[in-house]
């Protein structure tokens, strides 16, 4: 293995670690939604830039086995509504029709859910998802409590998809700039082996670089 | 003084010597205002309501028959078309807003623009055109039961919102109950609007805490939703229309009200500041 092999095995793991502890992140906050509102099933959406889309990213309960990695365009739907307009919302009761809006499940699972309730996870600036909670048990009635409760958890929700998907977008990096990352590879390596006043020399001279390019960025 | 020539020349911010007569008030306001002198009797007739959302479901019928429905299209070069729609509602939410609004002001005219549905790249650029083509129209109400987060989007909707409140179109938008900056409805042109628990729909608060400025009914509202269903639901996003159709109601009794005037009556009628009906 080279150098520069070390190098990207050594980030890679860093960056594939990661990813699986923020799917477990993610995975336990959709269980804990579930939970707290004894619900039949809780998933949360990412919002895919890069096609415009909306997909199941996780999923805790009913449907769990089929939903995830499912696609829905973005802008239709209870999903995308609240992915546009930014609004939390919950519905009860709806009529048994397969077009209400519950479909964006329903056509993946054949279950068709009574309500849900769904929140916009918004990190920053940006909508980077949305929170559904499904079903919850009908005799309750919905107070304006549960539903702060509710952006509580989509504050820590939209914590653990921004996080995967930084951690994606470094993946991506890291396949897409072998070249770039074997130049540093070769330096750290040359730097490693020198001793002494060379050594400190060395360091010295990275940390003008360092300030350099953070200068002119 | 009231030669229109004279008027044309006069600066518009400027009040000179002799000319008070010219600002006469069409409305004599009683020494108290009441929610009887405020819409007493009215039933929102002759006022147009703009559902500004994910279009609209006329066959439903909690909505009844609509004056017209638009889609706000945005092309490759953000460029924004706004087309006649026949798609109906594309999630719902609209057609829940409209009932409401029906339900409160049955004769008033509604009207959907739907900016959802170009994607949600194109969501904020739908919205403000959306939003700038329905000031262009002179609604009376603008129902806006969402918001966008983009700051880059806050400045030239703040531009919209002003002169919609100086051309007397009402904007009535939901606030967000989620700790996060969005607009329009943090700006002081607009009526804000959160929710409140109880199950009257015409009962509304004034909060002396802004930004939310009224709270009104928002838990618990059965609406019309797709295909002819109903459901019930919760949301800042369904009090919002609450307020427009009570809006509607004083505007079809009082149709000269400034979008000022208008709030201070919705101020002076509200549950905590006049009670309940006399």
């Amino acid at each position: 293995m080279t150098e520069n092999d070390s190098l990207r095995a050594a980030v890679a793991a860093g960056v594939l670690a990661s990813e699986q502890a923020n799917r477990d992140l993610l995975q336990a906050t959709v269980e804990v939604a579930r939970g707290i509102f004894s619900a039949r099933a809780a998933s949360v959406f990412l919002y895919d830039e890069r096609t415009d889309e909306l997909v199941f990213e996780a999923v805790a309960g009913e449907g769990s086995q089929t939903l995830l990695g499912q696609r829905i365009p973005s802008s239709t739907g209870i999903a995308g509504w609240v992915l546009v307009t930014r609004q939390p919302i919950v519905l009860e009761d709806v009529s048994a029709d397969p077009r209400w809006g519950g479909h964006e499940i329903a056509a993946k699972t054949g279950y068709v859910p009574r309500g849900l309730m769904a929140v916009p996870l918004i990190h920053e600036e940006e909508p980077v998802g949305v929170l559904n909670v499904l079903d919850r048990p009908q005799e309750t009635r919905f107070s304006l409590e549960e539903m702060e409760l509710l952006g509580l958890f989509a504050d820590q929700a939209a914590i653990a998809l921004d996080l995967l998907r930084k951690g994606r977008r470094a993946k991506a990096v890291l396949e897409d700039s072998g070249a770039d990352i074997g130049v540093l590879a070769r330096v750290a390596s040359s730097l490693d082996a020198l001793e002494g006043p060379e050594r400190q020399a060395g360091i010295q001279l990275l940390g003008a670089l360092e300030k350099l390019f953070t200068q002119t960025r | 003084m009231s030669d229109p020539a004279h008027e044309r020349l006069l600066p518009a911010w400027s009040l000179p010597a002799g000319t008070v007569e010219s600002l006469g008030l069409p409305t004599d306001w009683p020494g108290r205002v009441t929610r009887e002198w405020a819409w007493g009797d009215s039933t929102g007739t002759g006022v147009r309501v703009c559902i500004l959302d994910s279009g609209v479901d006329a066959d439903h019928p909690m909505v009844g028959e609509i004056e017209g429905a638009v889609a706000v299209e945005v092309g490759e070069g953000e460029e924004v078309n706004v087309v006649e729609d026949s798609e109906g509602d594309l999630a719902g939410h609209g057609t829940a807003c409209a009932g409401i609004v029906r339900s409160i002001a049955p004769d008033c005219s509604l009207f959907s623009v739907r900016v959802l549905g170009a994607g949600f790249t194109g969501s904020g650029t739908a919205l403000l055109g959306g939003l700038r083509w329905a000031v262009d129209q002179g609604f009376d109400v603008i129902n806006m039961s969402l918001s966008t987060t983009k700051s880059r989007f806050a400045g030239v909707l703040h531009e919209v919102a002003d002169a919609a409140y100086f051309r007397r179109t009402v904007l009535v938008a939901s606030a967000h109950n989620m700790p996060v900056e969005s607009y329009p409805w943090r700006f002081s042109s607009v009526i804000s609007v959160g929710s409140h628990e109880e199950p009257d729909p015409l009962t509304y608060y004034y909060n002396p805490n802004p930004p939310v400025e009224f709270f009104a009914r928002g838990v618990d509202v059965e609406v019309a939703w797709l295909s002819g269903a109903r459901a019930r639901s919760t949301g800042n996003s369904f009090a919002t229309p609450h307020i427009s159709g009570i809006c509607a109601l004083v505007l079809g009794k009082h149709p000269e009200l400034t979008p000022f005037q208008l709030k201070s009556t919705l101020y002076l009628t509200a549950s905590n500041v006049e009670g309940e009906d006399d």
